[in-house]
């Protein structure tokens, strides 16, 4: 069989091209400059772009950790797909999840003890910021 | 006890990777729905309740992103440790291993600081469903580089002396996995107020 | 070849010969099948213990208020705690540790043909850190407050706080044990899906793998992938119990539906996680004693896949009543109902591996037969309560029980003993006896049938699941209902009882059973090529794997069975 020859071979740990010192700190100037976008980001005070300058840059630096740092992009495919599979299930948890718990109100129901919460809390604050200006 | 013997199975790689490699991927594939699960709950929560970010804006970002820094940083180290040990260079990797092991304190000794000025302003567990999230999550977190920086240093002796260098992979991508849960946690805890 | 090479520089030829003490051969071993032996008996000794407390329970129900033999009065809160650990004991400390880790631990690598698992210390730690976390289980029943008693699925904001549940400790350490157990079975999960996808045999590609061994790697990877977000959430309970947070405490802004999506979202997988471990032990067994070709070897397996797929789809079916979306409960319905597709169509493809061949009714056989008979009937009553519209009025009766008993007994222990039937012959080198075997097949299988049965029609009667006694409701404490209940318990004792015969031929055959060779079932997969008991290290030399595992009655051939490492 061809694959007991292949099955025990000693060495090959990776498929791909290795790579010396200076491109793994050519990767983290590149993560550095993403984390400045994310901090400036909020600076902006555009609520969308926040969104993405914090969202959408951490899911870049985490594909770019991932992908050089991990060496995700040489490793087997199966890998990323065993991993893309896990993120799914999270994503799946929180689809089904999302109904119940993301609403405080649907088809027929409220959530009156959560809707009290909200409402109290918002009080508190309130109640806070004027204390505060008295000071 | 019986002096340990590796058995045969370790070293046949029918998959094409390596056992220890292949069996970290599946750890973190599994730690990837423990964090996600967390961070799922956060995210549900979070979005029904605008006033949260009365309490978020008081997170100190400049901590958050010191402490990015020092992980990201931390990740370049370790990387560098893994090329070190691929070229069989025990020494360097070990090195290494220790800078990362200190990016470990660093982060640390950052988010033990910033954790008592909270808790001095009174922020504290159950003080706030905000709070609960934030200290469950990046204390769950924080045990985690705990749990890489003892790995590591496990590991950094058996280097030295130019045994199982294939290990410095394994804590390497450990600790990139710590990284990239701690890159999600950043903007969750701290940025979006 | 490569095989040589392998034992030169391996350890196989010095790992036989030392001379080990008791507690490095049996307690702190590294061997596989001793893990998987220590697996096996905890677990076992565990599912007594949780039998046993069924009984207590059942006899309560019948004679309300009278002493039980054997145990004295029970309490409303000693029966609340009995109920919740029974629950939690069968599913997590019986059934897991029996059909995954026992039968994995020790099927994987005689069956993929390699000396130990990947990482034999971590196996050990897997194992140890599920007999710490079924210590701590135990011991709940001897701390202050007792056992806990808020159900196994343990819901808040009963579970959450000590001024409900009144088990200040019984509840902590319920969760701590539990996430114990899962973090035991993450350990071994991982090197069990390691093992596989590295170590097979020279020669063996993806459709040379048995059944059993993929079943169970599946089933390792589906707990890997359901577990996190209750491991997440038994943090977030510890924390609510004992720091004052709030996560599912709803005047303060937590949810507690919350914990029952955590909780199922792993829960439902879970189920899929024991069954497809008991359907591959049961195809392995028909296949062996029907002398023919698995039927659709390929369809069988992308069928699990797609179970284990679809398992993920179906968790809220659990929650129809707790006020959830009813939006949600449409899709929900519709998943639940799809799942049975994949399930009835292995149980087709079985059947159609029984058509036409020759059948030897062994014990194992039976127990194999039965599991299909009986899984059917749980499949089917299943479908009441994965429509939501039923299950409405279904939901925590005893129709429920039932049903769901009569998927988990078959699992956990009709499929449990086939197993046991059939692989005893590689442990010990001896065979069980059948006589005896016979006996405690139908002194199983009947009284079973007759303790769940009354309870499908007690549960279409409207009894509730979580009732002390039910003389204190008028409804429910008609004479015949009562009769019911009493005749469902006496078998439940004959059951019981029965079940020594078992344990009397286990033990009387591991020392006096009748000798047999290596391969007494004259069966093809790689374990039946090994010694019997295989040594530390399980083969001389380690098998090459020439063919599929399930080539009998092969047209030409003088022997009906041909085993996987024969190269012609």
């Amino acid at each position: 069989m061809a694959s007991t020859t292949i099955a025990h071979a000693p060495q090959d740990d990776h498929q791909g091209p290795h790579h010396g010192p200076g491109f793994y700190v050519k990767i983290w100037a590149l993560l550095m400059f993403l984390l400045i976008v994310s901090i400036l980001g909020p600076m902006l005070e555009h609520p969308m772009l926040t969104l993405i300058t914090a969202f959408g840059v951490a899911v870049v630096k985490a594909v770019i950790v991932a992908g050089y740092f991990m060496h995700l992009k040489i490793e087997k495919r199966f890998i990323t797909y065993m991993l893309l599979g896990m993120l799914a299930m999270v994503g799946l948890f929180f689809a089904g999840t999302a109904a119940d718990i993301h609403r405080l109100q649907g088809t027929n129901w409220v959530n009156v003890a959560r809707f009290q919460y909200i409402e109290k809390s918002l009080e508190e604050i309130k109640k806070l910021g004027e204390s505060g200006e008295h000071h | 006890m019986a002096t340990y013997a590796q058995p045969i199975a370790t070293r046949r790689r029918a998959s094409g990777i390596p056992t220890g490699r292949l069996a970290m991927w599946w750890l973190l594939g599994s730690e990837i729905v423990i964090f996600g699960g967390l961070l799922m709950c956060y995210l549900l929560f979070r979005h029904s309740y605008d006033h949260w970010h009365v309490a978020a804006s008081h997170t100190n970002t400049v901590f958050g992103a010191v402490n990015t820094f020092v992980l990201l940083t931390s990740s370049l180290l370790v990387v560098l440790a893994h090329q070190a040990a691929e070229s069989k260079q025990g020494g360097k990797a070990f090195i290494y291993l220790w800078l990362t092991i200190g990016g470990g304190l660093t982060f640390l000794m950052i988010k033990s600081v910033e954790w008592t000025m909270e808790i001095s302003k009174g922020y504290t567990l159950p003080s706030n469903l905000f709070w609960s999230f934030y200290y469950t999550a990046a204390g769950i977190h924080a045990s985690h580089v705990i749990a890489g920086m003892v790995a590591m240093a496990i590991v950094s002796f058996d280097v030295l002396k130019g045994r199982n260098l294939q290990r410095v992979e394994l804590v390497g991508l450990y600790w990139h996995f710590v990284d990239i849960v701690w890159i999600f946690l950043f903007p969750l805890l701290y940025i979006a107020k | 070849m490569a095989q040589h090479v392998e034992a030169a520089s391996g350890h196989a030829a010095d790992h036989d010969h030392h001379h080990q003490s008791f507690w490095s051969k049996y307690v702190f071993s590294l061997d596989h099948k001793v893990i998987g032996l220590q697996y096996f008996f905890t677990g076992v000794a565990l599912g007594v213990l949780g039998a046993l407390m069924s009984y207590v329970f059942r006899m309560q129900q019948s004679f309300p208020g009278q002493s039980v033999p054997g145990f004295g009065y029970v309490t409303p809160d000693v029966y609340n705690s009995l109920i919740t650990n029974h629950g939690t004991i069968m599913i997590f400390w019986f059934a897991m540790p029996v059909l995954v880790a026992a039968f994995g631990n020790f099927l994987i690598p005689l069956m993929i043909g390699c000396d130990d698992m990947v990482f034999p210390r971590l196996n050990r730690l897997s194992f140890q850190i599920f007999f710490l976390s079924a210590l701590i289980l135990i011991s709940t029943f001897f701390v202050p407050g007792g056992g806990f008693g808020g159900a196994w699925t343990a819901y808040p904001p009963l579970s959450a706080k000590a001024a409900y549940n009144m088990t200040p400790w019984g509840s902590t350490l319920w969760v701590v044990a539990v996430a114990l157990e899962f973090v035991a079975f993450l350990i071994g999960g991982i090197n069990f899906i390691t093992t596989l996808m590295n170590s097979r045999s020279p020669g063996m590609k993806m459709y040379d793998i048995p059944i059993v061994v993929w079943f169970i790697v599946i089933a390792s990877i589906l707990f890997m992938a359901s577990v996190g977000p209750l491991v997440a959430g038994a943090i977030m309970l510890l924390f609510d119990q004992q720091l004052g947070t709030a996560f599912f405490d709803p005047t303060r802004g937590g949810d507690p539906v919350l914990w029952q999506h955590l909780f199922w979202f792993f829960g439902h997988p879970e189920v899929y996680v024991v069954l497809l471990p008991a359907m591959g032990i049961v195809a392995e067994v028909m296949v062996v004693f029907s002398r023919k070709k698995l039927f659709a070897y390929k369809t069988v397996l992308f069928t699990a896949i797609a179970t284990g797929v679809l398992s993920f789809f179906v968790w809220a079916h659990h929650q129809f009543i707790s006020g959830i979306d009813p939006r949600m409960a449409n899709v929900f319905t519709v998943t639940t109902v799809l799942i049975s597709i994949p399930i009835a169509e292995m149980c087709f493809v079985y059947i159609a591996t029984l058509f036409g061949g020759s059948i030897t009714f062994s014990t194992a056989m039976l127990f194999a037969l039965a599991f299909m008979a009986e899984f059917l009937i749980g499949g089917v009553t299943g479908i009441f309560l994965g429509a939501s519209g039923s299950d409405i009025y279904f939901h925590d009766t005893y129709f429920v029980l039932a049903h769901f008993h009569y998927t988990f007994v078959p699992i956990a222990i009709i499929a449990v003993f086939a197993g046991v039937y059939y692989w005893f012959p590689k442990y010990t080198g001896r065979v069980m006896n059948e006589t005896l075997g016979k006996i405690h097949f139908w002194g199983t299988v009947i009284p079973f049938n007759l303790i769940f049965i009354p309870l499908f029609f007690l549960g279409a009667s409207g009894d509730h699941r979580r009732i002390y006694s039910y003389l204190l409701f008028p409804d429910s404490a008609k004479p015949y209902l009562q009769d019911i209940r009493i005749f469902a318990t006496y078998a439940l004792i004959v059951a019981l009882l029965v079940q020594v015969v078992f344990f009397i031929n286990l033990f009387w055959s591991i020392f006096k059973g009748k000798k047999v060779d290596n391969n007494p079932w004259l069966a093809n997969t790689l374990e039946w090529s090994a010694p019997s008991p295989p040594p530390h290290g399980n083969f001389a030399v380690l098998p090459n794997c020439y063919r599929g595992p399930y080539e009998y009655s092969t047209p030409n051939r003088a022997k009906d069975y041909w085993p996987q490492n024969e190269p012609v």
